[in-house]
């Protein structure tokens, strides 16, 4: 139990995804004008990176013992389609939840956080609970940081930052700011 | 998908991306491995390197296969196709050069979800030419090669006072550990761009002082 709770802080805060990793840049400098879009897509994300933990932990169980050469395609393939199918299903069962998590769904799939997640989980030989809460932990921090960001700019939108600044470089800065605030989190694990 | 009927010169389409469309300065692609693995210079060309190969490979191979691909799967053909090579480039890596492969890590078979590569694809490879393909693909390798080794270096200077391993400024220069840390990289990559569209925004208005004379004179 105390090595899940370690696992989930050290994804959520110490290695967050995108600040100390730099996994799902994408959506993070894409998606972050607004606060409301970046809470969506950051819950859509942690849907599909739980998805992701089951799918990887199975192939990697049942499948890739056999044939460990095949293993990054048949991630991307297996994951890939079962996001899809997942998309279906949910437009078909629940029209409000697709509203708010649909659309993302097919974009998140080719996001590098996904099998960033899987290769992790996979190099660190992580079981299926292990592999779960590593997800949840970096799903949860990919929000964070998702949410923060877009606060952040909100805030910078009304701000009188030169036009020349304005866009990917300001981010990229802001970001870099962000990112050495969350090195002060590495102080969590030398006490232990 | 037809192919266009005006004249293109395989040389343009090599030179674009090394500058007027840069794959990272201008459209701001593949940023993942560009901050992940530059924190040394030598890092960022083997990455760079890996990047080149399986750009070039896959652009000839979607490019000579396109008759043949289906239109409704066309994207999940272009995954397999590109993971196929990466994978060959992970088990290349890791037989020739264990040290730097055992520093890229996870990211090299990350490669696969750089959208620079797809978007190539989907953008060029698939409507051109084998031969046009190519050249396209070596040029937007060449231009992410050569803005990893920019970032790579500078990150590498000040953040160990080192460029390929070897000491620049003696034992008296302090080195700037943030930089080789990954709020660095975001900071380093920032200030690049800034750079960027400052030259661009100079040569805009040079330009434009330049037509200026010209209609003055007339």
């Amino acid at each position: 139990m105390d090595n899940l709770i370690w696992i989930f802080i050290s994804a959520l805060l110490v290695n967050n995804f995108v600040l100390a990793y730099f996994l799902g840049l994408c959506p993070f400098l894409g998606v972050s004008s607004k606060l409301e879009t970046s809470f969506r897509l950051g819950l859509a994300t942690t849907f599909v990176l739980i998805i992701t933990a089951l799918c990887s932990w199975f192939l990697n169980t049942y499948v890739l013992t056999h044939a460990p050469y095949l293993r990054l395609i048949s991630f991307i393939v297996v994951i890939a389609s079962t996001v899809q199918f997942i998309e279906m299903a949910i437009k078909k069962l629940s029209p409000a939840l697709f509203q708010s998590l649909g659309i993302f769904l097919p974009l998140i799939t080719t996001n590098c956080a996904i099998l960033g997640l899987a290769i992790f989980a996979t190099n660190r030989g992580y079981g299926l609970w292990e592999g779960l809460t590593f997800a949840l932990g970096a799903g949860a921090g990919f929000t964070l940081a998702m949410v923060l960001m877009a606060g952040m700019r909100e805030e910078a939108e009304i701000g009188s930052v030169p036009a020349l600044v304005r866009g990917t470089a300001f981010n990229l800065i802001i970001s870099g700011i962000l990112s050495m605030a969350f090195m002060g989190f590495a102080g969590l694990f030398s006490s232990t | 998908m037809a192919i266009s009927s005006k004249k293109m010169n395989p040389y343009d389409e090599m030179m674009k991306g090394l500058w007027r469309d840069n794959p990272v300065f201008v459209q701001v692609l593949g940023m993942c491995p560009m901050l992940a693995v530059t924190n040394s210079a030598i890092n960022a060309i083997a990455m760079g390197l890996a990047t080149f190969f399986v750009l070039v490979g896959s652009s000839f191979l979607v490019s000579s296969l396109k008759r043949w691909i289906p239109k409704q799967v066309r994207i999940s053909v272009y995954i397999v196709i590109i993971a196929t090579f990466v994978t060959v480039v992970d088990y290349v890596l890791l037989a020739t050069v264990p040290a730097i492969h055992k520093e890229l890590g996870a990211f090299i078979p990350l490669i696969v979800a750089n959208c620079l590569i797809l978007g190539r694809q989907e953008a060029f490879a698939s409507r051109y030419p084998v031969k046009l393909a190519v050249m396209d693909a070596i040029g937007m390798a060449t231009g992410f090669l050569l803005a990893m080794f920019a970032l790579g270096s500078v990150r590498e200077i000040l953040g160990e006072g080192k460029l390929f391993g070897v000491s620049l400024f003696g034992d008296n220069f302090e080195p700037w550990v943030i930089m080789i840390l990954p709020p660095g990289g975001f900071i380093t990559l920032g200030l690049l761009l800034l750079l960027f569209n400052w030259v661009g925004e100079r040569k805009q208005a040079f330009i434009a002082q330049v037509a200026e004379a010209e209609r003055g004179k007339a």
